[in-house]
């Protein structure tokens, strides 16, 4: 198994209830898989799902990639700085 | 420079800081909070940032516009924390040989910057406070 930290921003933080959780993947897991998992933890992320995007130890992940033990994923809502 | 600060921004900081004998013109935005929002009085904001991946992101959009424009110097500064109406949230700074490099790139900066940079605004109200999402889904919900 691989454990990633999860860090959750804004609406997407309020949505979860919580702004950083642990999780336990299998070793192929994948950001898409991770994207499942999350919303079938916080059911609540479901309504923002199709505009989230996830960031692998501070990048944005373009379309699926790999996860690895110790990753830093941060959920991320639209973002609306300037 | 490239900046989040918890602070008023220092403007004229910002535009000293790209002061360069080679230029022939600074571009500078500064972008400043509004007093309202889809005809709704707004009272103050707050800005949350994913600061060390904004900062990343942050420092490549200059870099980029750097080598893109030939600039002489670029600084970028964004507040986090609450920014009270008409206070600068944001300011870009730009040098470079001649006008239509600044402008331009000055443009670039804060167009990268507001749509992919993780920072987020949170506009409050006299009945609530909403998330802004700038492809325009909101969503209301009230003030724990």
């Amino acid at each position: 198994m691989i454990r990633v930290t999860v860090i959750f921003f804004a609406r997407a933080r309020d949505l979860a209830g919580t702004e950083k959780a642990v999780f336990e993947l299998s070793p192929d897991a994948t950001t898409s898989l991770m994207m499942q998992v999350l919303v079938d933890r916080y059911p609540a992320l479901r309504e923002l799902q199709d505009h989230l995007r996830l960031a692998v130890n501070r990048s944005y992940a373009a379309g699926t990639a790999a996860l690895r033990d110790g990753d830093e994923v941060a959920v991320i809502p639209p973002v609306s700085g300037g | 420079m490239i900046e989040i600060v918890d602070h008023p921004i220092d403007v004229p900081q910002v535009l000293g800081s790209v002061s360069h004998p080679g230029a022939g013109g600074i571009a500078l935005f500064v972008g400043t909070t509004r007093n309202h929002s889809h005809g709704k009085e707004v009272l103050y904001l707050e800005y949350e940032a994913y600061v060390p991946m904004a900062l990343s992101m942050m420092t490549q959009i200059a870099e980029e516009a750097k080598a893109r424009w030939g600039l002489h110097a670029i600084s970028i500064v964004h507040r986090r924390t609450r920014v009270d109406i008409s206070e600068a949230s944001v300011v870009v700074a730009v040098s470079s040989s001649h006008r239509k490099e600044a402008f331009e790139a000055c443009r670039f900066a804060i167009d990268t910057l507001k749509k992919t940079v993780p920072i987020w605004k949170k506009e409050f109200f006299a009945d609530g406070a909403v998330w802004v999402d700038e492809e325009g889904h909101k969503s209301l919900e009230p003030e724990a």
